[in-house]
């Protein structure tokens, strides 16, 4: 018989393996307990008391539903045919996909601006205009207390968009593999038994995509959360107008009021938590 | 009936040519050959998820050979039977009858006469996941066969069965048939499938099917 088939031989794979994750582990946590032993609840309380916060909160929470939903509509028809599809220039498409995952976030934001600098984004902009005056969007602006929208840079459009634009590339990854582990064969046979593409598609391959569906709504929701470069570029970082969190916490420890950007850290925190929890017991409920 | 007219398709590395060969209006017809010849890529082009690139598939009188999968009226339970995995055994037998917007009442009576037929009232709640092999193949055959189909096609379905299950499922599909007055193509590489229920019987072999005597 060969050597080596000594009882414990397997003891320093997992001392090594456990090792390794556990010290990744431990860094996640220590960075946690940090900011937990950094604020005291009354920055909290304070942070909460300044108007501008409390505005900060309410456009990052609104804007990252806006634009996770945007990123389901965009991302569930790409998912699907990228999955289920062989075209001429799919590598291409794929590629496209991946490059705001692959670009640096400020040059994904300097490259939104420059895109309404040309003639197309500057009929973007009348549209958007148009388009918040006349549907009475503006109207509801002004009776909640918001800033009207009179274009897309510099406005709150901009601060959906371009969290869109990189929460949507993650999107599209996610949907594409949750379609991916469902059998195309299933759809064929609704094909055979009288449906039509779009029929076999709602009735049969997206009830099974729920999961999938929800995992990448999570994950376009929590990268828009997280979303600085680009929205502060395309979007300005103006109070009370198109200042998001991660915005907030910027200017605060540029002005040295750490206590406050730690506090809103602490909003962004428990968004998080409150995202991955939601995500894990909604999928939970429906195994 | 079910017919292939010269019928040409073609499928990664192998090529079927000349395939000819006719079911009529309620007969069992059995297609025999060694697994890889091409029997699952004939049913695959008489259901319409394959083109064919000569000759004519016909499904009771009709050229179908241009028409796409859900205008073709022939019933298919591919390998495996494939169940939805997000529906119930009553929500597969009534899917096809739904697409087709039948009245509410006649779906239920369509699917306890279906249910009844194949053995699985009692399963009519449950999803896939629960289910034995027969039980899937059961359900899976009334799926194809809810909406009357003009032929039924079934690739191996019996392949994955036990000998008990295999036994009484001969039983089920010949029963089906009878009631159901169905052309049926039964593809298979098992000999003892083949002498339980064919009433004509076919060899695919090197791209072509010949009638067994």
């Amino acid at each position: 018989m060969m050597g080596g088939l000594r009882r414990g031989a397997d003891i320093p794979f997992f001392a090594v393996f456990i090792a390794l994750s556990g010290a990744y582990a431990l860094l996640i946590a220590a960075m946690l307990a940090a900011d937990l032993s950094f604020a005291s609840a009354s920055d909290l309380l304070k942070a909460f008391q300044s108007r501008e916060i409390r505005y900060s909160i309410a456009l990052s929470l609104v804007s990252c539903t806006v634009s996770a939903l945007l990123s389901m509509l965009a991302a569930v028809p790409a998912g699907y045919l990228l999955s289920r599809f062989q075209f001429r220039g799919k590598r291409l498409a794929e590629g496209l996909f991946d490059i705001p995952i692959a670009l640096p976030p400020l040059v994904v934001g300097i490259s939104l601006l420059i895109l309404f600098q040309t003639p197309p984004g500057d009929f973007l902009e009348k549209i958007a205009a148009g388009a918040a005056r006349y549907t009475g969007f503006n109207a509801l602006m002004r009776w909640i207390g918001a800033p009207e929208v009179k274009g897309v840079a510099y406005e709150t459009p901009a601060v959906v968009l371009a969290q869109f634009t990189v929460a949507a590339a993650f999107a599209v990854r996610a949907m594409r593999v949750s379609f991916d582990q469902i059998d195309p064969r299933q759809e064929q046979v609704a094909l055979t038994l009288g449906c039509g593409r779009g029929q076999a598609f709602f009735r049969v391959a997206l009830p099974q995509a729920r999961p999938g569906l929800l995992t990448a709504f999570t994950l376009a929701w929590a990268r828009s959360m997280g979303e600085f470069g680009p929205v502060l570029i395309l979007a300005g970082a103006t109070r009370m107008k198109t200042e998001v969190l991660p915005t907030t916490v910027f200017l605060e420890l540029s002005v040295g009021n750490l206590e406050a950007a730690v506090s809103v850290s602490f909003v962004m925190i428990a968004a998080a938590f409150l995202a991955l929890w939601l995500a894990r017991s909604i999928g939970q409920a429906h195994d | 009936m079910i017919e292939f007219q010269k019928a040409a398709v073609q499928a990664g590395e192998f090529v079927l040519k000349n395939v000819s060969l006719r079911i009529e209006q309620g007969e069992y017809g059995v297609l025999m050959g060694p697994t890889g010849c091409g029997k699952t890529t004939l049913l695959e082009a008489a259901v319409g998820l394959r083109a064919v690139s000569s000759g004519r598939v016909l499904a009771g009188g009709v050229d179908v050979t241009r028409l796409k999968p859900s205008a073709r009226q022939i019933g298919y339970v591919p390998q495996d039977g494939v169940l939805f995995t997000s529906m119930t055994v009553a929500e597969h037998l009534a899917f096809p009858l739904r697409i087709r917007r039948m009245e509410k009442a006649e779906i239920q009576r369509r699917v306890n006469e279906l249910a009844d037929l194949l053995g699985i009232r009692g399963l009519l709640d449950r999803r896939p996941r629960g289910l034995s092999g027969g039980e899937r193949q059961r359900t899976a055959l009334g799926r194809a066969l809810s909406f009357r189909p003009k032929a039924l096609l079934l690739d191996e379905p019996l392949s994955a069965l036990d000998e008990e299950t295999r036994e009484r499922m001969y039983n089920v599909l010949k029963r089906a048939q009878k009631a159901e007055q169905a052309s049926v193509l039964h593809v298979t590489h098992s000999s003892g499938e083949a002498a339980a229920l064919a009433d004509r019987m076919f060899h695919l072999k090197n791209g072509k099917a010949a009638e067994v005597e």
